[in-house]
């Protein structure tokens, strides 16, 4: 559970959490609607199991004398044409009516499944004939089929539910399709097949228990529904037949005098409602609960922690004529967490100046990209950012207008992300999603947007510029989509060029490409450029000045061309002899970093790094080191950052090693 | 001690009109106790042929063999075993990591036939890949990245596998992290004597583990050796770009004078979907026709793997010395087996 917090929010996969369903169904019903819903649901399904016993006498009492009178103190809703006290049928109906629309609704579910995960168990040619099946019946409106198959099961309480359930099928077998579906491209089916797991075991282990919960919400919703058809079918007379009678019986009987007594229709039409809305809205609630179990926001953000005013001040940088581009000072991202509120993010401060290169490293989890995200304002409720001091291109990005400041972002910064495919529209040829920058921000014709646009691809190197403005996304290759979207950055006139593991998801060839294009804009216009990278190497390569995280916090900031010799802080030495490069020696072990990234809800007292680090002493667990900059401007947060002799770099590789065996 | 061999092995995915070759005539050998590196952009193929050696993509031609007998696709016996790329997708998140491991655990010990004890094994995995038996009971939500990969692995091992098949295990992982996994699967093999195909686009990466190594370019093999000779004196023009590209930690923009031509430093990958005519690498290759006019048979004709290392290029060798030799060697025989580790 330790790291629990820290994984949702560093947004991994939603399935990081541990998988304790009990705990997730117990949760939804403390939720209000939940709680009325799980409420309502048991009171309906007590009554069907009392009533019977209890109220069967009143309820079949004929009485010649009192017929089709109204409601009275004897008979709280009246009584029909043979004198039967109207309130205690719709009571004794609730056992038949719940009956029957729970067992349409098992047959449903049943026929679903087996159509639905037929594609599990059966070969390739089988599942396009089922499939085909699924979706022939899925065209047809439920009711419909539901009536088709009444005349062919025949009229009674028996025909009825087949028809009702057989007709519920095709809607839940496709859904079961879809979500089986989801399920087989994860690898750990395939890894159950690789293993010899046979069809059905993988079924019954491996698909169905990850696709139960969104089955069960729907077959709860779908109850309801189910209720509500067998009210219709018995109320048209296909369903329940005298002498039995369930809530659409007894509504078709008590509407032929609804003008005289309307309350003989009324009451099992209003039993029908609630017991509908109780099946109904527990479902809505369930998928509610399992819904919202990944998403931060259910526990309120509390109070926000002011950060303490970190010394790693950027003061002492001498400011050139030109003011730096991004003046960043003690900067807190705030989280909500299981519990207490999070900062992943906690006091980072740094400058960019016109042209500069600074690149950001760390592991995952480090705060690197939330910091990118903060200084573009793009963090969102319900997270939020503090900062001292939070400058673009000189103008205070922390009050004024916020319409004035999207405006200033949207022409002076470009933001390149990781993956370019979610980042452009799937749906839009590249050199209008490129122009329409520029009809915004600069107010251009479409001629002259779209001129630009071709010249700004041309600008990326963009092949056959012209022709491929009028391409979609999917047309272009990973490499390329990410040079349109460096392109749609330079629409602007831009300062700052914002990229987050903008080579992550290419190919090294690839990457050499983009890393090349980043650097020749920034020559050419002198565009400062950030970048945020878990690999050291490309960082180095490509920016003058490196920012090393770790744990939400700078704890160097050095010249790249430093990284490899003189870094002072340890874990930066760590993160580099950790990156096996082409003069690796192949006989020793690959350097490690032993334990892992801390939690940022519970932060050590001291340095973070401290648990793994070599050189840690008793100071270093308890006294948080502050980041300190030296005369030659070089910042580090280090209580034992002397310059470090080769000897003394070796001996800590080795105990690194030795650690790294033995976590 | 196995040695897996893929036999001319071609993987075809869609319709004749609108297919895609994802392997395209693949041989290669990983022989006994070995670990084989294969590097390759993504979209070369190299993930398809791991599925293809463990059944979970279908051979439309070709065999892949282990000792000369064909790999066992179906049944409780599989001596081919793969590990996933992805430790958050390769683990069901709804089953103990205990019970993950646990069903590819052999009922029975296929060496002295008695029955496995499921539970001494699994406790006895875990500890070979340094995990904590007690995290038997916990579920993978609950581990880290490198633990999960750990999982995966002892999961892979459970089979008892001949091979073991690692298809890019560390590229989802932090550089802290990856330099365990990669030590860890050294000291494993070496102990195991397991044969292991080595799948990774990181070339330093490949450099540290394999002993030899295989380069996959849009579904064939191009260039095939000693790990020291293809990375020492590269034959094909694609595995010295793929050499060129490996950023070099602490060694910052040193790349001033780069030699290749703008053409081709802005072209393409191509698209697997139509690949271009003759040399796959053609539109894209410094010393092809796209630099050198008068090298048309690189349009025309795939060259063969009769080069040094196996090389599939009509004018392999060094950048050097394929300029001075200008006789292009126009070969386009039947492929033979270029993984045979007897050459």
């Amino acid at each position: 559970m330790a790291q629990l917090s820290a994984i949702t929010a560093t947004g991994l996969p939603d399935d990081s959490r541990p998988a304790r369903p009990g705990s997730r169904w117990l949760a939804v019903l403390r939720t209000p609607v939940g709680a009325c819903a799980g409420l309502g649901l048991l009171l309906v399904l007590a009554l069907a199991v009392v009533a019977p016993p209890l109220w069967s006498g009143q309820a079949n009492r004929t009485d010649i004398g009192a017929m089709l009178q109204g409601p009275s103190a004897r008979h709280w809703a009246g009584t029909d044409n043979l004198g039967r006290d109207i309130f205690f049928r719709v009571l004794v109906a609730s056992r038949l009516s719940v009956e029957l629309a729970l067992l349409a609704t098992a047959i449903t579910v049943l026929a679903g499944l087996l159509l639905g995960t037929a594609g599990v168990l059966l070969g390739r040619r089988a599942v396009r004939l089922v499939t085909a099946v699924v979706n022939i019946a899925v065209a047809f409106p439920g009711i419909l089929l539901a009536l088709f198959f009444a005349v062919i099961f025949g009229v009674g309480a028996k025909g009825a539910v087949l028809a009702i359930g057989v007709a519920g099928a095709p809607a839940f077998a496709r859904l079961a399709q879809t979500l089986v579906a989801g399920i087989e491209q994860r690898d750990f089916v395939a890894a159950a097949r690789i293993a010899g797991v046979g069809r059905v075991r993988v079924l019954v282990r491996h698909v169905l228990p990850n696709i139960a919960e969104p089955l069960i919400v729907n077959a709860a919703i779908g109850a309801g529904g189910t209720l509500l058809a067998f009210a219709s079918l018995s109320f048209l007379g296909l369903g329940v037949q005298s002498p039995g009678y369930d809530w659409g019986a007894l509504l078709g009987a008590g509407l032929t005098g609804i003008y005289e007594q309307p309350i003989a229709a009324l009451a099992p039409g209003i039993a029908v409602i609630l017991a509908g809305l109780a099946f109904n809205l527990f479902g809505e609630a369930l998928a509610k609960g399992i819904g919202l179990t990944t998403t931060l926001s259910r526990v309120p953000l509390g109070r926000v922690r002011r950060p303490v005013r970190s010394s790693g001040s950027v003061e002492s940088v001498v400011d050139n004529d030109g003011g730096p581009v991004l003046e960043v000072e003690d900067l807190v991202v705030t989280l909500p967490g299981h519990g207490a509120p999070i900062s992943p993010v906690c006091g980072v401060g740094f400058r960019i100046e016109r042209g500069e290169a600074v690149g950001v490293v760390g592991e995952s989890g480090s705060g690197k990209s939330l910091t990118a995200l903060a200084v573009t304002r793009l963090i969102e409720e319900p997270g939020r950012v503090t900062a001292a001091r939070l400058r673009f291109q000189g103008t205070d990005l922390l009050t004024g207008p916020a319409r004035a400041h999207r405006r200033l972002l949207g022409t002076g910064l470009a933001m390149v992300f990781q993956d370019p495919m979610t980042s452009l529209n799937p749906t839009r040829r590249i050199g209008r999603q490129l122009a329409e920058a520029a009809r915004w921000h600069d107010g251009l014709s479409r001629a002259a947007a779209l001129a630009k646009a071709v010249d700004r691809l041309r600008a990326v190197r963009v092949p056959a510029a012209r022709r491929r403005a009028r391409q979609y996304p999917h047309e272009f290759s990973g490499g390329m989509r990410q040079r349109a979207m460096i392109g749609m950055g330079l629409m602007g006139t831009p300062a700052l060029i914002v990229a987050d593991e903008p080579t992550t998801a290419l190919d090294v060839t690839v990457q050499r490409q983009v890393l090349d294009l980043l650097a020749a804009i920034r020559r050419r216009d002198s565009v400062a450029l950030l970048l945020i990278s878990h690999d050291v190497a490309v960082v180095s390569q490509v920016c003058d000045r490196v920012l090393v995280m770790y744990a939400g916090r700078i704890v160097e900031d050095l010249p790249a061309a430093d990284l490899a010799a003189t870094a002072r802080h340890p874990y930066t030495r760590a993160l580099v002899a950790a990156v096996p490069d082409m003069r690796t020696d192949l006989d020793s072990p690959l350097a490690v970093i032993p334990g892992r990234a801390p939690d940022p809800a519970r932060l050590p007292a001291g340095c973070a790094f401290a648990p793994r680090c070599p050189l840690a002493t008793d100071r270093c667990r308890t006294e948080q080191p502050p980041l300190e900059t030296d005369a030659e401007g070089r910042r580090v947060a280090c209580w034992h950052a002397g310059p470090v002799a080769p000897e003394g770099a070796a001996r800590e590789r080795d105990t690194m090693i030795a650690a790294g065996r033995h976590e | 001690m196995s040695e897996l061999r893929f036999e001319d092995v071609t993987v075809r995915y869609g319709t004749r009109r609108r297919g895609l070759t994802a392997v395209d005539g693949v041989s290669l050998a990983v022989p006994a106790g070995e670990i084989v590196g294969l590097v390759g952009e993504s979209g070369s193929g190299k993930s398809t042929l791991a599925r293809a050696a463990v059944g979970i993509a279908p051979l439309t031609a070709g065999r892949v063999l282990l000792d000369g007998r064909p790999v066992p696709m179906h049944g409780r016996r599989r001596p081919v075993q793969l590990v996933f790329q992805d430790p958050y997708s390769s683990l069901d998140p709804r089953m103990t990591i205990g019970a993950s491991i646990g069903e590819t655990v052999p009922r029975r010990d296929s060496a002295t036939g008695s029955a496995l004890d499921r539970r001494a094994e699994i406790i006895r995995l875990l500890e070979f890949v340094e995990l904590d038996p007690a995290l038997a009971g916990s579920f993978p939500g609950q581990l880290s990245g490198g633990q999960r990969q750990r999982v995966a692995l002892a999961r892979a091992l459970a089979a008892r596998p001949e091979v073991v098949i690692a298809d890019e295990i560390t590229s989802a992982l932090d550089v802290s992290i990856q330099g365990t996994v990669l030590n860890l699967l050294r000291d494993l093999l070496g102990e195991l004597g397991t044969s292991m195909l080595f799948i990774s686009h990181n070339l330093a990466v490949v450099r540290y583990v394999a002993s030899s190594i295989a380069v996959m370019y849009l579904g064939r093999i191009v260039e095939y050796g000693p790990a020291a000779q293809v990375l020492g004196d590269p034959q094909h023009p694609y595995t010295r770009d793929l050499l060129a590209a490996v950023p070099e930690s602490g060694h910052p923009a040193g790349r001033i004078a780069d030699p290749t031509p703008q053409a081709v430093a802005d072209a393409e990958p191509a698209d697997p979907h139509h690949p271009p005519s003759g040399c796959h690498y053609h539109p894209r290759c410094p010393i092809g026709p796209l630099v050198r006019p008068e090298r048309d048979i690189c349009r025309t004709t795939a060259p063969g793997p009769d080069h040094r290392q196996h090389a599939a290029c009509h004018f392999a060798g060094s950048p050097t010395t394929s300029q001075a030799t200008n006789t292009p060697t126009p070969t386009a025989r039947p492929v033979p087996v270029p993984g045979d580790p007897t050459i």
